[in-house]
């Protein structure tokens, strides 16, 4: 995989990280409806720092996986996190594009 | 997931051997599966069909719930050419995630400071192409305008069935070029795959744009010309 020294690799990048000691989520987007930025099997990797890489949408709601990736960093428990468009009763965030997600964040131990 | 099952996986990604990483999502416990690995019941069934497709999915199976990621190698690009073009397209077509090496006999042309980082062999493509062969799964890109370097590679890319053939040139080198192929009896469908002159139509004029046009292109054929996925398996 020469690619891989240069291109993006949240797997690898959590890997090292973990391995640097430091505390380390993984975001994995495991289903889509609907039209979605990224497709099912896409990595965000989050440490307790907040520092991430890789995406699970188009930016539009990072923010609140991180947020959620914190709190699985410190209890170690895994998440479901679903995110759709104007979700407003579970997410002050969501998808502009109208399609919806699935998203489950594990700690890395 | 443990660090060690997340090793396991990023090792086999880097090997280039496909894998499957099953999670449970009832419990949070995953496990790589390689392929060839033995496979059991109505999960390893799920993943036979994961391998197969390609994609990604929840799946629910032997009453648990999991999810089912699947990680095949990277598609290659091999350039003929160490040109000023291969300079910039080896680098962009690594960001994109291909595996991707350049052949070139011509010393003064295949240097390692014109090219870091990137798997460059000065050596006749016949040479190098014996020992790591072509495939469906490999994009052949030829650049250096010299029919003996170029004509070899792009016959073996029609013969191995790679999924991009493409050959820079204006019309008149590519007809020409057409001729010579026709006459180690290729048929006009068979030739018809080369894309030449290369690259999408952008009115690329540098060499960086005439990467992009070329990266472009190969990416359209593996994304919307893709004759590999119906058969499954990446290599």
């Amino acid at each position: 995989m020469s690619g891989a020294s240069i291109s993006i690799d949240p797997l690898l990048t959590a890997e090292a990280w973990r391995k640097s000691g430091r505390e380390v989520a993984i975001a994995t987007v495991i289903e889509t409806w609907g039209s979605a930025p990224r497709p099912a099997g896409s990595h965000l990797v989050i440490d307790a720092e907040g520092n991430f890489e890789g995406s699970v949408s188009g930016g539009c709601v990072e923010g609140a996986v991180i947020t959620e990736a914190l709190d699985v960093i410190g209890s170690g428990d895994p998440r479901m996190l679903e995110f759709a468009v104007a979700d407003e009763t579970a997410w002050s965030v969501g998808l502009s594009c109208g399609g919806r997600i699935r998203v489950y964040v594990e700690r890395l131990a | 997931m443990e660090l060690a099952t997340l090793e396991r996986l990023n090792a086999c990604r880097q090997a280039r051997i496909p894998a499957v990483l099953v999670t449970d999502l009832g419990g949070g416990h995953a496990s790589v599966i390689a392929e060839g690995d033995q496979l059991h019941g109505a999960l390893g069934e799920a993943v036979a069909a994961a391998f197969r497709s390609g994609h990604a999915s929840v799946v629910e199976a032997d009453g648990g719930s999991y999810f089912l990621n699947v990680h095949r190698p990277p598609r290659g690009i091999v350039i003929i050419g160490a040109v000023h073009i291969s300079q910039v397209l080896a680098r962009m077509a690594a960001l994109v995630g291909f595996d991707t090496r350049i052949i070139d006999p011509r010393m003064a042309f295949a240097t390692p400071e014109r090219f870091a980082g990137i798997d460059l062999r000065s050596d006749w493509p016949v040479d190098v192409l014996k020992a790591k062969p072509l495939d469906a799964y490999t994009a052949l890109v030829a650049l250096t305008h010299d029919p003996m370097i170029d004509d070899f590679p792009i016959a073996e890319a029609l013969r191995r069935g790679c999924f991009y053939v493409g050959a820079l040139g204006s019309r008149k080198t590519h007809a020409s070029r057409l001729e010579r192929l026709k006459a180690e009896g290729f048929p006009d469908e068979t030739l018809a795959r080369i894309n030449g002159p290369v690259g999408l139509n952008i009115g690329a004029v540098s060499p960086a744009e005439i990467a992009v046009a070329i990266l472009a292109q190969i990416i359209e054929a593996m994304r919307l010309r893709d004759v590999a996925s119906a058969k499954g398996d990446i290599r």
